[in-house]
């Protein structure tokens, strides 16, 4: 059986899709659980610190830029610098100290 | 009314540009990735448009080139895309509860790691025209970085793509560290979820889950851990 490329991306867009829609759609009421909204409070942190550490070693050309890129983010977003400074200083950060170290 | 939302939009797109840099990287690489499962640059665009999705879409172009079946791609989606499920409950508590259907829909068009990150660091309820002006700026960058990795291939000088690759990691540090600051039992949070992480990737048996499963695994024990033992006391954040 020969397979359709724009039926397959149909497939995953709608999978995708309602994955995301439902949640959005059906839960339109503020829950009142105490516990389900610590939860869901929690999440966005949990989910972005698993995803951040350890993925960005792995990142670059050399463990010790992508440690470098880390330290640099963390410590311009404790001092309040804003999301696109942070981001773009852990890109400058990467490509100057793999010329020097690659 | 429509000058706060006209506000909110420029706010989405400014914090878009960093999400726009780091998703042309990946999505360049993704590009090749698709070529690779036989898509021209048309048809990977329209797989990048229409599912928004990095782990998921590289799931699927690994299955496609392998002549998988439909059923064998809906599946790879549901798992590669399960954490957008818990996501999108979170996103469903910031919004306000008379948040129209149609901005409903618009939103889950886009519920992505890092518009999700920016979305719940906006203060106070979420106004839809933020997330739309995110989008106004991400989503070229997403399609047309994957419509140039399928055309271009390697021609982008390797230590540029790699360099670009942390800029979405720098997006989550900015988005997670400043709440930590105030919050000693955030910071907490935070650095055991780290060390979490990075043990899930050493553990026998664990490490050999996808790190979609690993991130979902992560996401629940943890932030249920935190949830029971320490319930968040709210703050009034209404705007």
């Amino acid at each position: 059986m020969s397979h359709n490329i724009y039926l397959y991306i149909l497939v995953m867009a709608g999978v995708t899709y309602l994955i995301r829609m439902l949640p959005l759609t059906l839960i339109r009421k503020e829950i009142k659980n105490k516990t389900i909204r610590s939860f869901l409070y929690y999440v966005p942190y949990v989910t972005l610190a698993v995803m951040t550490f350890p993925a960005i070693l792995s990142e670059t050309g050399s463990v010790w830029s992508a440690w470098a890129a880390l330290a640099t983010g963390i410590f311009l977003a404790w001092t309040g610098k804003s999301l696109l400074q942070v981001s773009v200083s852990a890109c400058v950060v990467v490509f100057i100290l793999e010329l020097i170290l690659l | 009314m429509k000058n706060t939302n006209r506000l909110a939009f420029a706010r989405g797109m400014r914090d878009g540009i960093p999400i726009a840099l780091g998703y042309l990287a990946v999505a360049f690489t993704l590009g090749i990735a698709a070529k690779n499962a036989g898509f021209t640059a048309f048809q990977a665009m329209l797989a990048s448009l229409t599912n928004n999705a990095s782990a998921g879409e590289f799931a699927g172009f690994t299955l496609i080139a392998a002549g998988s079946g439909y059923l064998e791609v809906a599946v790879m989606e549901l798992v590669a895309n399960a954490r957008y499920l818990l996501m999108s409950c979170a996103l469903s508590q910031k919004l306000s509860p008379d948040t129209p259907l149609l901005h409903r829909f618009l939103i889950s068009y886009d519920v992505t790691d890092e518009i999700f990150g920016i979305s719940m660091a906006y203060p106070g309820k979420l106004n839809p025209f933020y997330s739309y002006g995110a989008f106004a700026v991400a989503i070229p960058g997403w399609a047309g970085g994957t419509f140039l990795g399928v055309l271009m291939g390697s021609l982008l000088p390797a230590n540029i793509v790699r360099a670009l690759s942390v800029g979405l990691y720098g997006m989550f540090l900015a988005i997670i560290v400043p709440p930590a600051k105030k919050s000693r039992i955030l910071a907490g949070v935070i650095l055991v979820s780290m060390a979490a992480s990075f043990a899930f990737t050493r553990l026998p048996g664990i490490s050999a889950l996808s790190s979609g499963t690993r991130t979902i695994l992560l996401t629940v024990l943890i932030a249920g851990g935190a949830a029971i033992l320490f319930p968040h006391e709210e703050e009034q954040d209404e705007p």
